[in-house]
């Protein structure tokens, strides 16, 4: 097929979007050629999601064109939008829970030779077609999710957030699909607030702010800053990266928090740490290698099967989450939903953990919880425009809400798991601002990060858990991302090698690192 | 992530099937159930043991509108809904019929059967559509149309009358073949199998358990959503009007005030292994479930229980088996 008129497979013009009184999308256009891949960029609440809901026929735009090979195009569900060769994969897998993969497949009328060639290309050693969705892990989901929608050979593919929840190693072969799908007849729309992931394999980036394209760049390796300043507006100024580093003092005060041995069943083997107050802990992993059991276990929802935790220099035994959160042990989950009362304010949502806390019978005292509930709000800047229901919060605020509601109550421990999955550049960094502000103020502080960069920029030290054990613990000053990939990997600590070997060596890790871990299993 | 190497094809290992093992394990329930329904069965002949052919014969007649009430109710629940006009439908579908079929020939019987199925469909669309359309919750609905199917069916007759052709009436008597297989069973299994094996296999089947399990994954699958809820609740009331022409040929006329069969439906959907969060179960296990519940009330007749004391008996055990069951998945969930 050739395009006759202009230059593009796909093209927005104008598109606008209200949800009552809350605007969407003002006025974005997108214009993308046959074989490139294209960002989509954009902070919190710019409006990507609703520009890629209206492009596969999710959400009906109030005004706009959408033109696909110069054709108008409206597309009324995303049944049409397939049909008319546009396939999202979005941030939730969009899997049947109840049905097994191989009814999934039939669902979507996937080609299942095509189907196998993806999964393999995208480096899943094993899959069962016979496997319930609800039974595997997210990543698998995923890879499953983006593997069919490369099977219908789309000429548009849109990837959410596609590498958010995946490990680093999947993650690099998503990213060599993406990169290796370029030239061809079909174009990538990539979202993505991974910097890096942009510079490697996007050709050109679309960069909405406020509902409103404010620019299209080139993508070069030096395309970043320019990315970030279209994205922020006038207010950037300079991140705060600089001022992130860590403090990494030490006090010589008796540990918040120790852990001794703890283990849960074949998952976590013999796991130690201590954190001090002050402490921002960093623990990296690859996906399923114990990190989940290791927070259930911490915020109080699973029992362990050994070992022993110590708050304070007292042990402690957790039936329930609520005698966690007794116990100052505070946890927020990378799933926002797992956190939150959707239907609620956000000011009930704040106000629930403490105010249980503070007057535990008898009527809510509005009057004492009010001046806390704003403070908190204020502090972690939450955008507040749609405060009557969290739902129709955007990803990042959201994120903001699940922390506020505990540092509302003041916090001494708080368990951090993934909390800036899926969430833009600024947010991100109002969040390690805030870890870090917290463990200034004497807080502790455990993070499980998928973004290994993040490490450096809020922890003062890593752990790292391979099969279920701590296979290395890294200060942050040496903490940088091929060092924590190695570890992760579980190499060990070399001196370091040329850029190529070890790029080499990781792969070999890879293919070995994902075999164990599903053995295990 | 900057640099992209090439790098050969590594063999993915697809598993089709998960073997005797996964079959086992996803029948689990169903399985249990049989389980359950045989040791019944010694029980009952161990307490009278005259109960043999006969009835068992009984048993199968008397279950049938219940069975296919359950089947209705389930296709309702596994769409994520719920259907409380069940009842409603077979009283309005089996006045419907006996009044058509009162003092006709043989051979018209044949088309209002066909007919009356038709209308089942029709109000099952219904229900469905209002649905849909208002967006109002299902039970809400449902809970409504439960009185104006109700009141229709007082419209068409307001006493019990009307007839039922000689052939519909002997279709679920005696045996078939050997005098341990009731002909009323056989009904039953033929007509449910039929109907839902080609459904279950479909693409209508895949929609409806999908929307059951979450709607929004199914909508971005392509599955459209709303069509399949409509036409949940139109085999729902396909299911409840044959429901009715089974009581219509039981009794030979036609009773417009509803049983009990919509909450005894909903109680043996859930006994019979299917979800009320949708998405899950089957047909065999509710039907099953009807069998249970008459049985354990034949036994307790047999042993002189009041018959108070037996529906009391009868709550209990549904409350004690969906309590164990989901004890048992927990246990599952953490080991």
């Amino acid at each position: 097929m050739t395009t006759t008129t202009t230059d593009f497979l796909l093209e927005a013009t104008d598109v606008a979007k209200t949800y009552g009184a809350v605007v969407a999308l003002k006025s974005a256009s997108l214009q993308v050629r046959p074989g490139e891949a294209h960002a989509l960029m954009g902070a919190n609440g710019a409006g990507k999601s609703t520009l890629v809901k209206i492009l596969t026929g999710a959400v009906r735009p109030d005004s706009g064109t959408i033109t696909v090979r110069d054709q108008i195009r409206t597309a009324h569900s995303p049944a049409e939008a397939r049909r008319g060769g546009l396939v999202s994969v979005y941030q939730e897998p969009a899997l049947i829970p109840d049905l097994d993969v191989a009814d999934n497949l039939r669902l979507t009328d996937t080609p299942l030779d095509r189907f196998t060639h993806w999964v393999g290309e995208l480096g899943l050693d094993s899959l069962d077609l016979s496997a319930m969705a609800r039974s595997l892990p997210l990543a698998t989901l995923r890879i499953i999710d983006l593997a069919r929608a490369l099977a219908i050979e789309p000429d548009v593919l849109m990837l959410d957030e596609m590498t958010a929840a995946l490990p680093a190693n999947l993650t690099e072969r998503v990213l060599e699909v993406v990169y290796n799908r370029r030239g061809g007849d079909s174009s990538i729309i990539f979202i993505s607030h991974r910097m890096a992931e942009i510079a490697s394999v996007c050709d050109r980036a679309t960069v909405l702010r406020e509902g409103v394209t404010v620019g299209v760049v080139d993508v070069t390796p030096d395309s970043a800053n320019q990315i970030v300043e279209l994205m922020l507006g006038e207010s950037v100024a300079d991140m705060p990266e600089r001022e992130l580093q860590t403090s990494a003092k030490r006090t010589s005060e008796a540990p918040r928090l120790e852990v001794e041995d703890l283990g849960s069943g074949t998952r976590l083997k013999d796991v130690s740490f201590q954190i001090q107050p002050g402490e921002v802990l960093g623990v990296v992993a690859l996906e399923g290698q114990g990190q989940d059991e290791l927070f259930d276990i911490l915020s109080g929802s699973e029992h362990p099967t050994g070992g022993s935790i110590a708050v304070n220099g007292s042990e402690v035994h957790f039936r329930h989450p609520a005698d966690a959160i007794r116990a100052g042990l505070v946890f927020v989950p990378a799933d926002r939903a797992e956190a939150l009362l959707m239907q609620r304010s956000v000011r009930e949502n704040i106000a629930v953990p403490f105010s249980a806390r503070i007057a535990k019978w008898g009527p809510i005292l509005q009057r004492r919880e009010k001046p806390k509930v704003d403070r908190a709000v204020e502090r972690l800047q939450i955008d507040t425009r749609a405060q009557n229901e969290v739902r129709f919060l955007s990803g990042g605020n959201q994120q903001k809400v699940t922390i506020a509601r505990w540092v509302a109550g003041g916090i001494q421990t708080m368990l951090c798991f993934d909390p800036t999955r899926g969430i833009d550049i600024r947010t991100k960094h109002q969040i390690y601002l805030l870890l870090r502000d917290l463990a200034e103020a004497g807080a502790a502080i455990l993070l499980y990060t998928s973004d290994l960069s993040e490490i450096q920029l809020a922890c003062d030290r890593a752990i790292v858990i391979f099969g279920g054990e701590v296979v290395a613990e890294i200060d942050a000053a040496d903490a940088d991302e091929a060092a924590l990939l190695r570890a992760a990997h579980n190499l060990g600590s070399e001196d370091r090698l040329p850029e190529e070997i070890v790029a080499e060596e990781v792969e070999e890790a890879q293919a070995h690192g994902i075999k164990i871990g599903e053995e295990e299993e | 992530m900057s640099t992209i190497l090439e790098r050969p094809q590594n063999k993915t290992e697809i598993k089709r099937s998960g073997g005797m093992g996964a079959v086992l394990r996803r029948n689990g329930w169903t399985l249990g159930l049989i389980g359950i329904l045989a040791a019944l069965f010694v029980v009952a002949r161990l307490i009278n043991p005259n109960y043999g052919p006969p009835g068992i014969q009984g048993l199968a007649i008397s279950v049938l509108p219940l069975a296919f009430a359950a089947v209705a109710q389930a296709i309702a629940v596994i769409a994520r809904g719920i259907d409380l006009s069940v009842g409603s439908m077979m009283a309005l579908t089996s006045v419907v019929a006996a009044t058509l079929m009162d003092e006709r020939s043989e051979g018209f019987a044949v088309v209002v059967v066909i007919g009356v199925i038709l209308l089942g469909f029709i109000l099952g669309v219904i229900n469905g559509s209002l649905i849909v359309i208002t967006r109002v919750p299902d039970i809400v609905v449902t809970l409504a149309m439960l009185f104006v199917w109700a009141g229709a069916a007082l419209l068409v007759l307001n006493t019990p009358g009307g007839g039922s052709a000689e052939w519909l009436r002997n279709l679920t008597l005696g045996s078939f073949l050997n005098q341990w297989i009731p002909k009323a069973a056989l009904v039953l299994f033929v007509v449910v199998a039929v109907i839902w094996i080609p459904i279950r296999r479909s693409r209508l089947g895949l929609s409806l358990y999908a929307i059951g399990s979450d709607p929004l994954a199914a909508y971005r699958s392509g599955v459209s959503v709303n069509r399949t809820k409509i036409l949940a609740y139109g085999l729902t009331g396909l299911f409840s009007a044959i429901a009715g022409l089974t009581l219509t040929a039981s009794t030979g006329i036609g009773t417009p005030v509803p049983g009990p069969y919509t909450l005894m439906s909903v109680a043996a959907v859930v006994l019979g292994g299917v979800s009320l969060a949708g998405g899950k179960g089957g047909m065999l296990g509710p039907i099953i479930a009807v069998v249970i519940l008459s049985l354990l009330r034949a036994i307790m007749t047999f042993l002189g229980v009041d018959t108070n004391l037996a529906t009391v008996a009868q709550g209990l055990i549904l409350v004690g088996v969906v309590m164990v069951s989901s004890l048992l998945q927990l246990r599952r969930q953490k080991v």
